[in-house]
């Protein structure tokens, strides 16, 4: 069973019900068409390559970076940018630049937590939802319903007010706050699927409902999942950064991006550098994780929105 | 139409239930750490301890949760939002006026996204695949991709610093110009792409082509049969951006020293103090569910297609 | 132009959906020619490309497809060529059309006699009040009740067969001198249909209108049209009158056709489907489109039909046949080289 299933491509077709005799193209699915579509789609070239520049540098961050993100320099504050300290020091005299590399870090850390917060529930409750009982369907789907009718940052905001302001409460709340949206995609995926011939075909053969979630329902979702994946993940990430910022996620001097300016905002009008580093530093990042999204619902999901 | 209004309005009870008890998990948490962080070292233990049992016993936390949440939904419906342990003083006196300034913040960056926003859209779907279509898309990338309090700290040093177009410490109108820009601005790039995916799909429809059969330049088409069609899909989603504007609006607000409850709010949970960090996310949610209850009383009004008394 | 030349003429007219090797050749190489006040029948199964056809005429065919080559002569002016204004100006002044969706292929949101009056109002020079006054007449003209009530609704308000009188009085509102019928009746109810066949012939009657009428169905066709054109596989493989082709038809493919429907008037033992499907558009073809299907493809040579694509041969004046049954009969034309 290939990994990937996706409709196949239908061009013309819908004005045109002579392609219904179209030649046979080539299959789609599996990782490594994915891999080649993506690597022809300039958008996600672009997107990919800055962020296997940030993978590279949280992993080789020590080795990368000129200085100690935390050395404090009370004689070199708010220098702008130099062949010493390539984007300049904060406001006691840290070097931007190596705080900036370690951010990369935490920028990851964050993505990758609140991803997975959020898809692994999210998951879990949409085939609970989907495949299983009435009772259980409802139950969850009013309890996304709650959680829903928060705007997205308004809702982060209350788990961060009932769990109280920290770098690990920001990615959960980052990450519970996106629990529903997956969970509702999971479970019309598994809906779908559950009316499809080929699941009453294996349930008429004797197949248990675990076997049939495990073995066609979830391989399904993850075409659909990717994509969503890469519209969730940039926005939890730009909110977790919010909260930094607002002082309700990663404290300073932690080098998180949104943290840092924090206490760097108050000397916008003399070192505006202080600013522009890591507020760019978060802005590209999460401009890379766009086009890298727009790539693969390009090649994944190939309606025109 | 009153019978619609009224089934709308039932329809949105069980969410109303529903943020009420996300709330109410505010106050079931907070109050002891509060009140423990406020009598930290200051006092003995002891008298700590008999502070604590006091407040919890003031504030009910001794009943079980529905008699709890009974009572708090209870005040709530009352206009009784409790007293703010640092201010010292109602919550409801202090974040009327608020409410009304980030009522006014969000209102015109609402208003700039439209207007940005929508004709944006509107250009990259009539000229779809043009390098004008492209320029727009990915400048509406940019958008979604930017932090609203980088893009409010840009604002400022361009507009006050740079240029000096603005005063730093601006007021009156003037004060609302540069939040409200960040905050709109920002708002347009979805609203450009839901204007220009609405306009697309409209563009393909049937009766787009029998206008065109009929001799209307594409001028026509776009402007008298597919931008109404347009908008109506813009509509729809316009109680929700209004949503996310709210949101948006706690970190503007930070930043530009905008005196509304987003400001406040990020502070109440800094300080802990849960009975105004209750009643701001209350009456934030509460504006949201209210803004897209009008949206689509609206809709259902302007589009001859929902038959509203079935 | 002389009164005797034909009002529209295609050459050679090539329409695909896609490029490069995928491309799917919709509308691959047709010549037709309509008369003034003629009604000429395009009839064939679904997927032969009428549709495309009909769309190609008014350059109304949507990306991926697009015309790749041939003329659309309209009194001598060629259509594919014209400048966007021009363009406009064509359509629904001297070339209408109509649709198989009816509902669909009206403005949602836009009251049923704004539509009919805007094409008066933007392109005939009314005024907003007479173009008002003019569209409830032609309501009326084309048996709404109650026209001027009518004229308030939306189309969501009013049936399939309403919607199509209403897109027959929009499209006719600039008394065009051809209009293009695209399966109007296929979506409607049976017992409208007929009534929306006859008001069709009466209008395009008293304008004095020609009718290209788009068809699968041949009932249809034997009640309305003057002359008869059979697509098959993107060509016209017969084109003849009439009366022609329900008695006597030459293309193996149009007596197919003929067995597989209920013809008015026509006695016959019992329905049969032509064997096989459709061939295969994005692949070049070599031969008679129709071979692998034909009945005569023995009797005329298989070596020939499979390798070699017939041209129109002329069995009798006023028809033509893509067939090799048919050789012997003079040739309308060589098939140009490099057909496929």
């Amino acid at each position: 069973m290939s990994l990937l299933h996706g409709e196949t491509e239908t061009a013309g077709a819908e004005a045109l019900p002579a392609a219904e005799a179209a030649a046979p193209r080539p299959r789609r699915g599996g990782w490594r068409w994915l891999l080649g579509r993506l690597l022809r789609n300039p958008s996600a070239r672009i997107g990919g390559g800055v962020l296997l520049l940030i993978l590279f540098c949280a992993a080789f961050a020590p080795w990368i970076a000129p200085h100690d993100p935390l050395a404090v320099n009370t004689l070199g504050r708010l220098k702008p940018p130099s062949a010493v300290n390539w984007l300049g020091t904060d406001e006691v005299g840290r070097d931007l630049a190596s705080r900036l590399i370690f951010g990369t870090r935490y920028f990851l850390l964050i993505c990758a937590i609140a991803a997975s917060i959020s898809a692994g529930f999210g998951i879990l409750l949409g085939l609970v939802a989907g495949a299983g009982s009435a009772l259980a369907d409802t139950v969850i789907m009013r309890f996304t319903d709650m959680l829903l009718a928060f705007p997205y940052i308004l809702l982060v905001l209350a788990i961060v007010a009932i769990l109280g302001p920290s770098l690990w409460t920001a990615m959960a709340a980052v990450g519970v706050a996106g629990i529903p949206g997956y969970a509702r995609l999971i479970r019309s995926v598994a809906l779908t699927v559950k009316r499809e011939e080929y699941v009453e075909a294996a349930r008429a053969l004797g197949a248990s409902e675990a076997q049939i979630i495990l073995g066609t329902v979830l391989p399904n979702t993850i075409s659909p999942l990717i994509v969503y994946l890469s519209y969730a993940t940039p926005i939890a990430a730009l909110s977790a950064a919010a909260l930094s910022f607002l002082g309700l996620g990663a404290q300073p001097p932690t080098p998180e991006w949104g943290a840092m300016l924090v206490n760097s905002r108050s000397f916008l009008f003399t070192a505006w550098w202080a600013v522009a580093a890591p507020g760019l530093a978060i802005f590209v990042a999460i401009f890379a994780m766009n086009l890298l999204g727009n790539g693969l619902r390009d090649v994944l999901d190939p309606r025109d929105v | 139409m009153s019978r619609y209004v009224l089934r709308r309005l039932l329809m949105a009870l069980p969410v109303v239930i529903g943020i009420l008890l996300v709330t109410f998990m505010i106050q079931a948490v907070i109050p002891t750490d509060a009140v423990s962080a406020m009598y930290e070292g200051q006092t003995t233990e002891e008298e700590a301890a008999e502070a604590i049992a006091a407040m919890r016993e003031r504030y009910g936390l001794d009943q079980p949760w529905y008699i709890q949440f009974t009572r708090y939904a209870g005040n709530v419906l009352h206009g009784d939002f409790g007293e703010s342990i640092r201010l010292r003083r109602p919550v409801s006196e202090e974040i009327g006026y608020r409410f009304i300034n980030t009522l006014q913040l969000t209102g015109a960056a609402l208003l700039i996204g439209i207007l940005v926003g929508v004709p944006m859209g509107i250009l990259s779907a009539a000229k779809k695949d043009t390098w004008l279509d492209l320029g727009a898309m990915t400048v509406g990338l940019l958008g979604i991709s930017m932090p609203a309090f980088f893009f409010g700290l840009l604002l400022i040093l361009v507009f006050a610093v740079w240029l000096q177009w603005i005063p730093v410490v601006p007021r009156g109108g003037a004060a609302l110009l540069l939040p409200a820009l960040t905050l709109g601005l920002i708002e347009a790039a979805p609203l450009s792409r839901i204007a220009r995916s609405a306009m697309i799909e409209l563009l393909r429809r049937d009766h787009i082509r029998a206008a065109r059969s009929r001799g209307m330049g594409e001028m026509s088409v776009i402007l008298r049969h597919a931008l109404p069609g347009t908008l109506l899909a813009v509509m729809t989603v316009i109680g929700l951006q209004f949503g996310n504007l709210l949101g948006g609006a706690f970190i503007i607000e930070v930043i530009f020293g905008w005196r509304g409850i987003g400001e406040l709010g990020v502070k109440a949970i800094q300080w802990r103090d849960f009975a105004l960090t209750q009643a701001i996310i209350l009456i934030s949610a509460g504006a949201h569910i209210g803004a897209n209850l009008v949206v689509d009383v609206l809709y259902a009004w302007i589009d001859p297609r929902v038959d509203y008394d079935t | 132009m002389s009164e005797n030349a034909p009002l529209l003429q295609v050459r050679d007219l090539r329409t695909h959906f896609g490029t490069g090797p995928d491309a799917v050749r919709a509308v691959n190489g047709v010549d037709l020619s309509v008369d003034r006040g003629e009604v000429l029948g395009i009839v064939g199964e679904s997927g032969c490309g009428k549709t495309v056809l009909a769309l190609s005429i008014l350059r109304l065919v949507d990306a991926p497809g697009r015309i790749v080559s041939g003329q659309v002569l309209f009194e001598g002016q060629d259509v594919l060529a014209m400048r966007p204004r021009a363009l406009t100006a064509l359509r629904g002044r001297d070339i209408a059309m109509i649709f198989q969706q009816p509902k669909a292929s009206l403005d949602p949101v836009m009251r049923i006699g704004q539509q009919i009056a805007e094409p008066l109002r933007l392109r005939g020079g009314r005024t907003r009040a007479e173009a008002w006054r003019e569209a409830v007449e032609l309501l009326g003209a084309v048996g709404i009740p109650n026209p001027e009530e009518k004229a308030r609704a939306y189309p969501h308000e009013i049936s399939g067969g309403q919607a199509q009188r209403v897109m027959i009085a929009t499209a006719l509102a600039l008394k065009p001198r051809l209009l293009i019928a695209d399966e109007p009746t296929t979506a409607l109810d049976v017992t409208v249909q007929a009534q929306i066949l006859e008001l069709l012939r009466e209008r395009c009657r008293a304008l004095g209108t020609a009718l290209i009428l788009v068809t699968h169905d041949i009932g249809v066709i034997a009640q309305m049209a003057d002359r008869v054109a059979v697509m098959y596989a993107g060509r016209v493989v017969e084109n003849a009158p009439v009366a022609r082709i329900l008695g006597d038809p030459a293309h193996p493919y149009t007596r197919g056709l003929m067995r597989s429907a209920p013809v008015m008037g026509a006695v016959q033992a019992r329905l049969q489907e032509i064997p096989g499907g459709i061939p295969d558009l994005t692949r070049p073809l070599r031969g008679c489109a129709f071979a692998p299907r034909c009945d005569g493809r023995r009797q005329a040579g298989p070596a020939r039909c499979d390798g070699q694509t017939p041209p129109p041969f002329i069995p009798a004046p006023g028809r033509e046949a893509r067939c090799w049954l048919q050789d012997g009969a003079p040739a309308a034309q060589p098939a140009p080289a490099g057909w496929s």
